[in-house]
């Protein structure tokens, strides 16, 4: 464990280092979140009855969502480890007495948390201090407030371990760019960063809430703002633990066959 | 001790003609052709010895280190060292080895070297007071202080492969596996580094394996030559012997160069 944790300590010590890309990407967020705030407001003053969220629980949404987008962000890919498999430096990893795919997932949860580290506060306080609805209200029940953190916990593992499931793949690839534009795509669709999934047509918001993109951002965040309902919110914990586990499993499986036929071309 | 017996691979390669009318084909054709890297090797090593691994571009040195580092599982034969096969016990089998492979880096690229000095100790699990004692005695024989708190983009190439022999040594390995480590060194840098590992192995019996082109790395540091050609071993001896089966007057390189064509490799 202690291995494991040197090399979590490592990459948030490295990812704290980029403060210039820590003030650019929050002043980003910062305009964005106020732009999508500013575009719902629209529609939801036109017509408020049809719209499938509450104000405040989609302004809760989309100022969290700004805040920890490196927990989210599925084109936050951490390219060291593909340009490790893909030019072989992989080689050297292979030469520590460590499980590299423990390794990787450590790896990844302290380069999402270093860089949500740098930017989350400032953009949660000025979600604060925008007034209501439009603001981030912090009027939630401490159960509730619990499950919030256990979903955003769950929420990182699972992000975490389906980009380890492409990093894995690329063991059995030339290039692996192709599958990660896919997944990027993908996630940002059926996972709720382009709209939230309440507002994707019936049919297709099912589909998203049942696939692993629908247990990253689409859960915390809505529980945060109330809109998946208290007796929900177990059910909901549970298709996140459940998607962890699958795709942690599939993850360490797919680097086992990967390192078994793995072939370090060159010098 | 190291022991090879008769370890053979064979990789498969992509392989076509240059052109675009060749490119369409092989998208729907195979086109795998099957290239033997190691025919049938075999070699023992007792521990304490440096061993000087040499041979052409492409004659399967690096393909023997993957396999003696668990890296790479060959089609057949087997390989022990020190009671371990290392693609079975991998994680066992590493913790005793270092290894520098001089065409890639083992530092953190942005953060200062000691910080991937720490991440290692903790690695290889090596205890605080034998981490301080090891990183001391490298620092002043390499020449590291300053180095230490710079980060490795930062380095020159000289400067960084100083550390990166340094990064195989903290967890006082029995077995070093050096490819190349002299890669693009001055030649202050290149005695240095040199020095360094004949002390090593005088003061703590680490074994030895060096591969490399630079025929006076061999001379300077390795009592035993293994030269490998096509994927077979072809001489095991001294650089003397080498030297003495070559014309007169050549000098190591001239002698190796020699056999070479003598081997037809």
């Amino acid at each position: 464990m202690r291995q494991y944790l040197a090399f979590f300590r490592m990459r948030l010590l490295a990812g704290l280092q980029y403060r210039a890309a820590a003030l650019a990407g929050m002043s980003t967020q910062l305009v964005w979140g106020t732009m999508e705030i500013l575009l719902y407001r629209a529609f939801w003053l036109s017509d408020p009855d049809s719209f499938p969220m509450g104000m405040e629980a989609l302004s809760a949404y989309i100022w969290l969502q700004q805040a920890f987008l490196a927990f989210f962000a599925m084109w936050y890919w951490e390219m060291d480890l593909v340009e490790a498999v893909k030019n072989g430096s992989v080689a050297y990893e292979l030469t520590r007495p460590t499980d590299l795919y423990t390794m990787w997932m450590a790896r990844s949860l302290a380069l999402r948390l270093s860089r949500a580290a740098l930017r989350a506060v400032p953009i949660l306080l000025v979600g604060i201090l925008v007034p209501a609805p439009y603001g981030l209200r912090l009027r939630i029940s401490p159960s509730v407030f619990l499950a919030f953190l256990a979903a955003m916990a769950l929420m990182l593992v699972v992000v975490c371990a389906y980009t380890l499931l492409i990093y894995a793949l690329s063991f059995f690839l030339t290039d692996a760019n192709g599958i990660m534009v896919l997944s990027v795509a993908a996630a940002e669709l059926l996972g709720g960063a382009v709209v939230p999934l309440p507002f994707l047509p019936e049919g297709l918001r099912q589909l998203a809430q049942l696939s692993p993109f629908g247990a990253m951002q689409n859960i915390p965040l809505r529980i945060f703002g109330g809109d998946i309902p208290r007796e929900s919110i177990p059910a909901a914990l549970g298709l996140q633990l459940f998607w962890a586990v699958v795709l942690i499993a599939a993850g360490a499986l797919l680097t086992r066959g990967g390192l078994r036929r793995a072939v370090i071309l060159g010098g | 001790m190291i022991e090879m017996k008769e370890i053979s691979k064979t990789y498969r390669v992509r392989r076509r003609e240059a052109g675009l009318g060749s490119a369409l084909k092989r998208m729907v054709s195979g086109g795998w052709d099957a290239v033997p890297a190691l025919q049938c090797l075999s070699f023992t090593i007792p521990d304490g010895q440096m061993v000087g691994y040499i041979g052409p571009n492409g004659a399967g040195k690096s393909t023997t280190i993957k396999i003696l580092s668990g890296i790479l599982r060959p089609d057949s034969g087997s390989c022990i060292v020190d009671d371990l096969v290392p693609w079975e016990d991998r994680k066992a089998h590493v913790a005793r080895l270092g290894v520098v492979f001089g065409q890639r880096s083992q530092l953190w690229w942005d953060v200062p070297v000691m910080d991937s000095y720490r991440l290692l100790r903790d690695i290889y699990r090596v205890p605080e007071e034998r981490f301080r004692e090891n990183l001391d005695r490298l620092t002043e024989l390499l020449d590291l202080e300053d180095l230490l708190r710079t980060p490795a983009r930062m380095l020159s190439l000289g400067q960084r492969m100083r550390c990166e022999v340094a990064a195989a040594l903290l967890h006082s390995p029995k077995v070093l596996f050096l490819d190349e480590p002299t890669i693009g060194l001055d030649a202050v840098s290149k005695l240095k580094v040199r020095d360094f590992i004949r002390e090593e192995n005088r003061t703590r019996g680490t074994t030895v394996i060096l591969t490399t082109h630079d025929m006076q790395d061999v001379e300077a540091l390795c009592s035993r030559v293994l030269l490998i050609g096509k994927g077979q071993l072809l001489l095991d001896g001294t650089t003397e012997e080498i030297r003495a089966m070559a014309g007169e007057n050549l000098s190591t390189e001239e002698s190796v160069a020699d056999l070479y064509r003598r081997f037809g490799i």
